[in-house]
C-alpha cells in the first residue's frame, strides 16, 4: 500500500540498506514503491543520510525512467513500445488507449497514468501491457478496455 | 493412495503463461478437483518455452508427462470430463510433452530443465543433475574449470559473443583483495526473453553457474542486476537465493568445500544502456548509468575498481552442465567458431512464438518456418529483426542465412542475444528506422555527441525524407549521420543504431519513397 511521504518510514527504508550509498538505485526503488514518487523532501533526506549532495541524488533520479517525480494516477498502465509489440499492433493499441483514457502517452490524470515501456519480455505473446505490475499478453483493444475496467474496480 | 500415487498437475507460473491467465487456470483445476473429490497436487512449474501454447498444462502419467494447451479456465471442467488426469483425448491434447515436435527437435542444454521441474525445489533440481557441476568443479579445481569453459567454446550470450573462458582467466590472474561476479540480467533487447524464462523456470542453474564462476576466479561476492520490468523473476530469484542460503549452496563453506560466496539481487531502473556492462557497474555503485571508457577492462578494474566477471544469465547458466558433462559434450554442438547452443526467441508477428534452443548452424528460414510456422496474421513475411533493437532488419530473401555469429557479421547483422522479431507486409520500414533513432535518443547515456544529438537529428532527417523534402540531400545526410555515429560512439548504443536504420534503407528503399509511409 502506498502512503504519503513520512520521514520515519523513509529512515527505516534507508536503514534497511545499511545506509550504503552504493544502494542508492535500490533505495529510490523502495521509495517509489512506498511513497509512489520522489519529491524534494525524500531526496533531501536520502542525500543527508547517505552523505551525498542533493544534486547527486537528483542526478540519479533523473537518469532512470523508473523514478517518478510526480504522483501517478490511481491505475498505472504501461504499453510496450518495442519492436515485437509494434509488429502486433502496439501503435494502434497506444492510439486507442490515448483516445479512450483521454491522456497522451507519457502523461496522466488522477485516474490513470499512461507510460511507455521498452519490452516486458512477453514478446512471443505481443502486444504486451503492464497494469499495476501485472503483465498481460495478446492485448487487443477490447481486452485492453476490460483489463483497465477490472483494474479500476479493484 | 500413497503420496507417490497422487496425481500431479503442472500449471506454469511464468510471465507469458500468467499474462494469458495461468493463475485462473490453476484455480479452476483446484476448484474442479475439489468438487469432483479428486485428489491431486498442482505444481507451479516454469515454462517449457512453448509460449504459443501457454498456458500449457501438463499431467504426470507414469514416467511421462502429457500436455494440453493453450488452456483457458473455461476448458477445465471439460478436461476433467475427458479424463485428462490420465492423458485422455481432448481437442487441446498435445500428447506426450517430450514428443511435441517444437520441443523434440530442439537441442536443449541450458534450458533442459525449464518447465520440467519445480523451480524452487532443491530436491527436484538435484534429481535432474543440479549442483553436480559445482561438486565436480570443487573436485577438479579452479584451473581445470576455466580450462573446461575455454575448451567448450562458450561465448558470451549477452550479445557481444566474447569467449567466456578468456574473460574468466583474466580475472583469475588478476591480483586483488576482492573480486566480483556480476550477472547481467538486464535483458534489455526487445524480442528477447530467454533470461527471463530461465530465471523464472530454473533459477538454481543460474546460481550454480555463478558459484562456479566465483570459485574459478576467486570471487567472494556476486550481484544479479535484474531489469525492473521482470517482477516475477524478481520474486522467484529472491526465494531461490534464500533457499540456497538455507541449504548452504551460498554463504560460508558452500557444500562443505570451505569456499565462501554470496549473491545480492539489484534491480535496474528502466534504462536500456544499463545493460552495457560498464554502465551496469556504475548503476551497481549507485550512480547514473554512464558508460565507462575502456580500458581498463572490467575484468581488471570493474565494480568498485576490482576485477569483475560480467556475464549474461544464459552464459552463466550454461556452465554447470559444461562442468558436469565436460567441454566436449558442449562443443560437439555447433559449427566453426560458433560452438554449443543458442537460445533463439521467436517473437512478434509469428504463429508459434517461443524459445528455441538450437545448436549453431540451422538457418533463419528453418527457425521461422519450421518452428515458427510463419506469421501470426497469415500475411506474407516482409522483414525480420534479429538481435534486438540494435540488430539489422533482413528481408525475406536473406532467410537462408545460417544462424551463426560469423554468417551474420558478414551481412552487417548480428545474432546478439538471439531475438528474432517477425513483421508481416503491413510493416512500414521507414517507421521502424525512425523508431531505431528515437529509441537511441531516449536511451542514450549522453556521453557522446553523435549518439545523444545524432539520434535526435536522425529522427528529423527520416521525417524529412518521408515527407519528400530535399530527398537526395537528406538521404546523404542520413548516411553521413550513421557514419558519424558508428565512428564517434563509445558503445554499441550509438555505434550500432545505424544497423537497423541502414538495413531498412538498403533492403526496403520503397518505404522511404514519397508515396509510401509517413501517414
Ligand atoms: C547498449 C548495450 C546494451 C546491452 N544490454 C545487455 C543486456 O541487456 N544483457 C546482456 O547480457 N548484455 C547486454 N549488453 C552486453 C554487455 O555489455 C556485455 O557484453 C555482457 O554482459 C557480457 O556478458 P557475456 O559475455 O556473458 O555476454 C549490452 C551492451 C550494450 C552496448
Ligand atoms: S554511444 Fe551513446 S550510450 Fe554509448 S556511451 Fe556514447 S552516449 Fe552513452
Ligand atoms: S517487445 Fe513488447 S514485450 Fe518485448
Amino acid at each position: 500500500m502506498k502512503t504519503d511521504y513520512d520521514k520515519k518510514a523513509a529512515t527505516e527504508i534507508i536503514l534497511g540498506f545499511d545506509n550504503r550509498p552504493e544502494m542508492l538505485v535500490q533505495i529510490l526503488h523502495a521509495f517509489v514503491a512506498r511513497f509512489a514518487y520522489l519529491g524534494e523532501d525524500g531526496v533531501r533526506q536520502i542525500a543527508t543520510e547517505l552523505n551525498l549532495s542533493r544534486a547527486e541524488v537528483w542526478g540519479v533520479v533523473k537518469f532512470y525512467h523508473d523514478f517518478r517525480t510526480e504522483a501517478p494516477g490511481r491505475t498505472v498502465i504501461k504499453i510496450c513500445q518495442s519492436e515485437a509489440c509494434q509488429a502486433m499492433g502496439s501503435r494502434d493499441l497506444t492510439a486507442h488507449a490515448e483516445k479512450t483514457l483521454g491522456i497522451s502517452m507519457g502523461s496522466g490524470d488522477r485516474a490513470h497514468t499512461l507510460e511507455p515501456v521498452y519490452c516486458l519480455g512477453n514478446c512471443a505473446c505481443s502486444p504486451a501491457v503492464m497494469i499495476d505490475d501485472q503483465v498481460y499478453g495478446r492485448v487487443d483493444t477490447r481486452r485492453f478496455d476490460t483489463l483497465v475496467t477490472d483494474a479500476e474496480s479493484q | 493412495m500413497s503420496a507417490a500415487d497422487t496425481i500431479r498437475v503442472f500449471v506454469p507460473r511464468e510471465t507469458a503463461a500468467l499474462s494469458l491467465g495461468a493463475d485462473d487456470v490453476a484455480d479452476a483445476v483446484e476448484r474442479t478437483a475439489k468438487e469432483l473429490k479428486c485428489k491431486l497436487e498442482v505444481i507451479r512449474n516454469g515454462s517449457r518455452g512453448l509460449s504459443y501454447l501457454e498456458p500449457m498444462v501438463e499431467v504426470q502419467v507414469g514416467e511421462d508427462r502429457f500436455a494440453y494447451g493453450p488452456v483457458r479456465p473455461a476448458d477445465i471442467v471439460d478436461l476433467f470430463a475427458a479424463d485428462f488426469l490420465h492423458g485422455g483425448e481432448h481437442a487441446l491434447a498435445l500428447g506426450n510433452t517430450a514428443n511435441i515436435p517444437y520441443l523434440k527437435s530442439q537441442q536443449r542444454w541450458t534450458f533442459r530443465r525449464c518447465g520440467l521441474i519445480d523451480p524452487l525445489s532443491v530436491a527436484d533440481y538435484q534429481r535432474h543433475g543440479g549442483f553436480a557441476g559445482l561438486r565436480k568443479a570443487f573436485e577438479t579445481g579452479s584451473t581445470a574449470i576455466i580450462e573446461a569453459v575455454t575448451e567448450s567454446g562458450l561465448r558470451g550470450r549477452g550479445g557481444a559473443g566474447f569467449p567466456t573462458g578468456i574473460k574468466w582467466k583474466t580475472v583469475a590472474g588478476a591480483q586483488a583483495d576482492q573480486k566480483y561476479i556480476v550477472c547481467n540480467a538486464d535483458e534489455g533487447d526487445s524480442g528477447t526473453f530467454s533470461d527471463r524464462i530461465l530465471m523464472e523456470s530454473d533459477p538454481f542453474t543460474l546460481i550454480e553457474g555463478m558459484v562456479i564462476a566465483a570459485f574459478a576466479v576467486g570471487a567472494s561476492r556476486g550481484y544479479i542486476y535484474l531489469r525492473s520490468e521482470y517482477p516475477l523473476a524478481r520474486t522467484v530469484l529472491e526465494k531461490a537465493l534464500s533457499i540456497c542460503k538455507d541449504h548452504h549452496w551460498l554463504g560460508k563453506d558452500i557444500a562443505g568445500s570451505g569456499f565462501e560466496f554470496d549473491i545480492e539481487l539489484h534491480l535496474g531502473a528502466g534504462s536500456y544502456v544499463c545493460g552495457e556492462e560498464t554502465a551496469m557497474l556504475e548503476s551497481l555503485e549507485g550512480k547514473p548509468g554512464l558508460v565507462r571508457y575502456k580500458p581498463p577492462l572490467p575484468a581488471l578494474e570493474g565494480l568498485f575498481g576490482k576485477p569483475t566477471v560480467v556475464n549474461n544469465v544464459v552464459t552463466l547458466a550454461s556452465v554447470p552442465d559444461i562442468a558436469r558433462l565436460g567441454a566436449d559434450a558442449y562443443a560437439d554442438y555447433g559449427v566453426g567458431r560458433s560452438r554449443g547452443t543458442l537460445a533463439f526467441q521467436l517473437a512478434g508477428n509469428i504463429k508459434r512464438g517461443g524459445l528455441v534452443e538450437l545448436a549453431f548452424g540451422a538457418t533463419l528460414r528453418e527457425l521461422i518456418e519450421d518452428w515458427g510456422g510463419g506469421t501470426a496474421s497469415g500475411r506474407p513475411l516482409r522483414a525480420v529483426q534479429i538481435g534486438g533493437p540494435l540488430g539489422a532488419y533482413f528481408p525475406e530473401s536473406l532467410l537462408d542465412t545460417a544462424l551463426d555469429y560469423e554468417a551474420f557479421a558478414a551481412l552487417d547483422g548480428m545474432l546478439g542475444h538471439g531475438g528474432v522479431v517477425v513483421f508481416d507486409d503491413t510493416v512500414d520500414m521507414a517507421a521502424q528506422a525512425r523508431f531505431a533513432m528515437e529509441f537511441c535518443a531516449v536511451e542514450s547515456c549522453g556521453k557522446c555527441t553523435p549518439c545523444r544529438i545524432g539520434s535526435v537529428r536522425g529522427v528529423e532527417v527520416i521525417d524529412r525524407i518521408v515527407a519528400n523534402e530535399n530527398r537526395e540531400e537528406n538521404l546523404k545526410l542520413l548516411h553521413d549521420l550513421c557514419t558519424t555515429m558508428i565512428d564517434g560512439s563509445l558503445c554499441a548504443m550509438g555505434g550500432l543504431t545505424p544497423l537497423p536504420v541502414r538495413s531498412a534503407l538498403k533492403y526496403f528503399p520503397e518505404d522511404f519513397a514519397p508515396t509510401a509511409g509517413g501517414s
